[in-house]
Parts: C-alpha cells; sequence; structure tokens
C-alpha cells in the first residue's frame, strides 16, 4: 500500500519536474548565451496560464484554447524582449535584475487589472478527465500522465535540436562563447531573439498545460521563477542537459520530501513534534539541495563555461 | 560587474564638506519631522517616516554590501524577518524586554549570516545572486511553517519592547525617535566602516579580488565579515519593524521584499549610505501616493522602475551629485 502511494508521489513529482524543465529550459538559454538575467521570465508562464483560460472560455475548448494561446504567448514574448530586454542586455546584472522586476510587478498587477484578483479554473477537457488504475485499486488522474507525455517529448524535441542541428550547435556555441560565435559571423542578436522567443513560448506553454490542474491567479509566476532559478544554478547555466536532470531532481526531491519527511522523522521523534518539523524542512529541502550542491560545485552540475 | 560603481576612492576636500551637506539636511529633516507632524494627521505622519526609517536602515545596510563590496545579495529581507520574529516570538512567551529581544535578533542574525555567507561567498556573481536568493527562500518556508507562531497568517506582537522596563515606546513619538537615533547610529557607524581600511580593502576587493589576494589580502573574510555586520543592521531595522507595526508576518522576508531593497539603493544611488535614506523616502512616499490615486498602483509603480534602471543611472543621489 505505502508503494503503491510511493508511486502517485514519483509521478506528481516527475510530472512537477517536466513542467519545471519546460520553464527553466528558456531561462538557461537565455542566460548562458546572453548572460541576461530575466526574473519576468515566471511571469510568461503566468501570461500562459491566462491566456489558456481566456481562449478555451472564449472557443469553449481547451485544444482550441491552447492553440490560439500558444503563438499569442510567443508574440508577447517577443513583444517584451523589442520594448524592454534589447535594452538591457549591455548592463550589469544588477540592471537587469531590476528592471525585470519592474515586469513583475507591472504584469502581476496588469493580469489583476484585466481578469480581477480571484483565481480562474479551467476545465480538464473532457478526453482527458478520467483516471486509469496504474495499481491495484490506485487511480491516478489520465491528465497528469498527459502533462508527463508531453513534458518528456517537448524535452527530447529540445534535446535533438539543440544537440542534432546547425541552430542547436549555435545556440550551444554561444552558450560556451557567445563572444566567438559572433566574431564568427553569426547574428548573435537574431538567435538570441530566436532562443527567447521560444524559452518565452515554452513557458507560456507550461503555464497553459497547468492551467486545468491549479488555479490561475495573479503572482503564479513568481515561486515557480525561484524554482527555475534553483534549476538551472543547479543544473549549470546553459545546459539544457543539466536543466534537464536538476529539474525531475527538484520536483522528486519537492514532493518526495513532503509526502516523507514526517513519516522518516517519526522514527527519530514523537509523531506530533514529527509532523511539525517535518511540515516546516520539507519545503526547504530543495534550497538545502541548492546549497549542497553549490558547496561542492560552485558552477552546478554541468558547467557550459570552463 | 566591476563597473557597478565608479566612486572617488579619495574625496576632494570641496566634495567632503558637500557630502556632509546633504547627509545634515536628510537628518535635520527627520529630526524636525514630529515637530510640524503635529499641524497635520500626526499618527499617520508618524508611522509613514518611522516605517521610511526602518526601510532606509535595512537598506543602507544591504547597500555596504552592493555598493561597496559589489556582493548583489538577493535574500536581505531574510534578516528583517529575523528580526521581526525576535520581537514578535519572544513577546508571544511574554518576554518584552527590549534589550533581551535586541540580542536574540542581532546573536541569530550574526549566526545565519555567518553560515549563509560563509556558504554563498564561495560562489560568485549570478551563483551569489541565486544562492543568497535560496536562503532568504528558505527562511521564508520556515517562517510560513512556523503553526505555532502564525505560519501564513502571521503573528500579532501584543506588546511593543519594554525598554529598562518601561513601556516608553508605546508613545508613537518615542518610537520614531528610536528610529531615528538608531538610524543615525548606523549611519555613523557605516560611514566610518567605509571610511576605514576595513572599508578600503573591501572596495579594493570589489574592484579587483585577483590583485587583492595577490598583495595579500584574503578577500573571503572581508567579504563575510561586511555580510555578517549588514546582515546584522538589518535584524535591527527587523526589530523596530515588528515594533512599527505591530504585526509579523512572513511576507517580511519573501523575496520581493529583497527586491525591494535593491530598488531603494539603486533608486537613491548606489555606494551612498544617505541616497538609500532618500531612496527610501521616495519610494515609499511613491507607493503611498500612488496607491491614493488607485488600488493598480503597481501599474505605475512597475514602469518607474524599468524608466529608473534605463534612464536614470546613479539614481537621485547621483542627480544631487554627491557620494557617501
Amino acid at each position: 500500500m505505502t508503494l503503491t502511494l510511493a508511486l502517485v508521489q514519483i509521478l506528481n513529482g516527475l510530472q512537477f519536474g517536466l513542467i519545471l524543465f519546460l520553464i527553466a529550459a528558456g531561462l538557461t538559454l537565455v542566460f548562458g548565451v546572453m548572460d541576461f538575467i530575466n526574473l519576468a521570465h515566471g511571469v510568461q508562464y503566468m501570461v500562459g496560464a491566462y491566456l489558456v483560460a481566456a481562449f478555451t472560455a472564449m472557443t469553449g475548448s481547451f485544444l482550441a484554447g491552447l492553440a490560439l494561446a500558444l503563438p499569442t504567448a510567443l508574440i508577447f514574448g517577443l513583444l517584451l524582449e523589442l520594448l524592454i530586454f534589447r535594452h538591457l542586455y549591455d548592463r550589469d546584472h544588477l540592471d537587469q535584475v531590476l528592471a525585470t522586476f519592474g515586469v513583475i510587478i507591472f504584469l502581476n498587477q496588469a493580469v489583476k487589472f484585466i481578469w480581477g484578483a480571484a483565481p480562474l479554473s479551467v476545465p480538464i477537457p473532457d478526453a482527458l478527465s478520467g483516471a486509469v488504475e496504474i495499481a491495484d485499486g490506485m487511480l491516478y488522474p489520465v491528465y497528469r500522465l498527459v502533462i508527463i507525455a508531453v513534458g518528456l517529448a517537448v524535452g527530447l524535441a529540445l534535446y535533438l535540436i539543440v544537440n542534432r542541428t546547425k541552430l542547436g550547435m549555435l545556440v550551444r556555441a554561444g552558450a560556451s562563447n557567445a563572444a566567438m560565435v559572433s566574431a564568427l559571423g553569426v547574428n548573435i542578436r537574431l538567435l538570441f531573439t530566436i532562443v527567447f522567443g521560444v524559452g518565452a513560448m515554452l513557458a507560456g506553454f507550461a503555464g497553459a498545460m497547468v492551467a486545468p490542474i491549479l488555479s490561475v491567479e495573479p503572482g503564479m509566476g513568481d515561486n515557480v521563477l525561484i524554482l527555475a532559478f534553483v534549476v538551472i544554478v543547479i543544473g549549470g547555466i546553459g545546459s539544457i542537459r543539466g536543466a534537464f536532470i536538476a529539474a525531475l531532481l527538484i520536483g522528486l526531491v519537492d514532493t518526495l520530501g513532503r509526502f516523507m519527511a514526517p513519516t522518516l522523522l517519526k522514527m527519530l521523534l514523537d509523531p506530533a513534534a514529527a509532523s511539525q518539523i517535518g511540515r516546516a524542512i520539507a519545503p526547504m529541502l530543495i534550497y538545502i539541495l541548492m546549497a549542497a550542491v553549490l558547496f561542492f560545485r560552485p558552477s552546478g552540475l554541468f558547467p557550459t563555461k570552463s | 560587474m566591476s563597473k557597478l560603481i565608479d566612486l572617488e576612492t579619495v574625496p576632494a576636500p570641496a566634495r567632503r564638506s558637500r557630502a556632509f551637506v546633504l547627509p545634515a539636511v536628510v537628518f535635520a529633516l527627520f529630526a524636525l519631522l514630529p515637530l510640524a507632524a503635529v499641524y497635520g494627521p500626526q499618527s499617520f505622519i508618524l508611522a509613514l517616516a518611522s516605517r521610511i526609517m526602518i526601510l532606509a536602515l535595512a537598506a543602507m545596510s544591504l547597500d555596504l554590501l552592493i555598493g561597496f563590496g559589489a556582493m548583489i545579495s538577493f535574500g536581505h529581507a531574510a534578516f528583517i524577518g529575523i528580526g521581526a520574529y525576535s520581537v514578535a516570538i519572544l513577546s508571544s512567551h511574554g518576554i518584552n524586554d527590549g534589550f533581551v529581544q535586541l540580542g536574540t535578533a542581532l546573536l541569530v542574525s550574526f549566526l545565519f549570516a555567518l553560515i549563509t555567507g560563509a556558504i554563498s561567498l564561495r560562489t560568485k556573481g549570478v551563483y551569489f545572486i541565486m544562492i543568497t536568493l535560496a536562503f532568504g527562500q528558505m527562511l521564508f518556508f520556515l517562517a510560513t511553517s512556523l503553526a505555532a507562531y502564525g505560519g501564513d497568517d502571521g503573528l500579532s506582537v501584543a506588546s511593543r519592547s519594554l525598554l529598562f522596563g518601561s513601556n516608553i515606546l508605546k508613545n508613537d513619538k518615542a518610537l520614531y525617535y528610536l528610529c531615528f537615533a538608531l538610524l543615525l547610529g548606523a549611519y555613523l557607524l557605516l560611514r566610518a566602516i567605509v571610511a576605514s581600511r576595513f572599508g578600503r580593502v573591501l572596495r579594493g576587493i570589489r574592484e579587483n579580488p585577483v590583485r587583492m589576494e595577490a598583495i595579500g589580502f584574503a578577500p573571503y573574510r572581508y567579504q563575510l565579515t561586511a555580510y555578517v555586520i549588514a546582515g546584522m543592521i538589518a535584524g535591527v531595522a527587523g526589530c523596530l519593524l515588528a515594533n512599527q507595526t505591530e504585526f509579523v508576518s512572513p511576507a517580511y522576508t519573501a523575496w520581493q521584499r529583497s527586491g525591494d531593497l535593491i530598488f531603494v539603493i539603486v533608486l537613491g544611488g548606489i555606494g551612498s549610505l544617505h541616497g538609500a535614506i532618500i531612496g527610501a523616502a521616495v519610494f515609499s512616499l511613491l507607493a503611498e501616493l500612488l496607491s491614493h490615486y488607485t488600488e493598480h498602483w503597481a501599474l505605475i509603480f512597475g514602469p518607474i522602475l524599468i524608466l529608473v534602471v534605463l534612464y536614470a543611472r546613479g539614481g537621485i543621489g547621483g542627480w544631487l551629485g554627491s557620494k557617501p
């Protein structure tokens, strides 16, 4: 019984990790190629969720909503790049942190202004609303399995593009040494705009995918953003492979930690204290993990720059 | 990163006297404000000005790190939380003595800064920003899970701190002048630190850590010492905040609050201690003013922040043309 419960938790952790990967992929490439800290990446995720909520309500179909939300998220991301981010590439990190912080403040308030402060809910599409039996008497929602499958598929596609295509080669080269790639005659600004657009769309896609299982609300991107930064810092900035492994690690540690910490502590302490301390420690686990990784490997698990 | 600030290491005599005028004016204004406040909504003015001074105290300490040490800490609000919760938790157990509360806040801030600083300073640049952010988040989640002390909902402070057994801080004006005294004290302390040999080494490390190491200084120790000092001063700000609002909440330690602190410094001009005070005043007054006109004040505030970063380099302190 505990084993099947653990299986459910592992699937939840995997699903959370894959969503984190979708967000972190764009962030790590932008970071790696242009050395640009984009705190506003989390609001792209929020915008994706709001767009799918709005378009689904408009068309009455989640799939149509998703099909409209994705290009809109892409255009929105490119617009932000054109209006604001473009002027920050040559600035130091402090300016980038602050200006993109301003974008967060603005957009969190803007969605409140447009859609109200109350959370929106997006219905799970009928075809995916069931549950399957993954073990004896243990049901698991189909939609979460779909998220896992889609996340893995996007991860694989991204891996192939980055490792097997010319564009991917340029992106990888840009992440290790942008100045050299530029000197070889590659239009690094254009390359970056492409990377940025795709990254924004992936974050928006992640937001759109989780919209039916989470509530869509202002500020929903803020905590996810911090987690995505934890992911890319652990993985090594600019490394897709590092982001993938770190995202799954974070997803599993966070989910399993919340599930297991109280249980494990019960072996050492009395039940009341164990559940109290367990609940206190669980959300801190991933930050402890990050601090530990950085203590031993200050540039992450898979550093791209030597 | 090293071109964050270009600060004259040896101020010319003329500049030195001018650099003294602006801070003197700022502190004189704060000292005299309660006399003028009686002609307006007094308790509102005193509360707002007290909060400005508390914010200024925390921002000024962060400026020691960012402006003079080029250590962009994104978790500085954690120390405000430590100070605030020291007051609230002790008070909830009936310990209202201000010196015990302050001592606890200083001790916990010291330990937290020492441990997290020792780890964070092993990393550089972006990694330093991120790891300090992570430590800030750790404390945020710790505060939200303190079910016995309010958890997510926060905790009311039953009584303001007692000074020598007397409840004098219940008087808003007394609390105001305590904030003023601590802000002035911290300003003079930080000014002395910045001008001292220690401060010059710190700035040297900011400009070129490799060279400083080559001529025999251990950057790590200097940076860690600065990190601990800054953390403890922010802890004091937290004690005052808990007294001023008579309430503490995990929101005090959220990463957005650390972002606010950085914004205050940039607004006031990086590397300028009194600039941090001016930045805190402008930040708070702007937020207050805009929120009077519309509940969606952040729609205006966000773009102002972006514009300040894009076009107003050097901040307000830069326009007024003086450094520390």
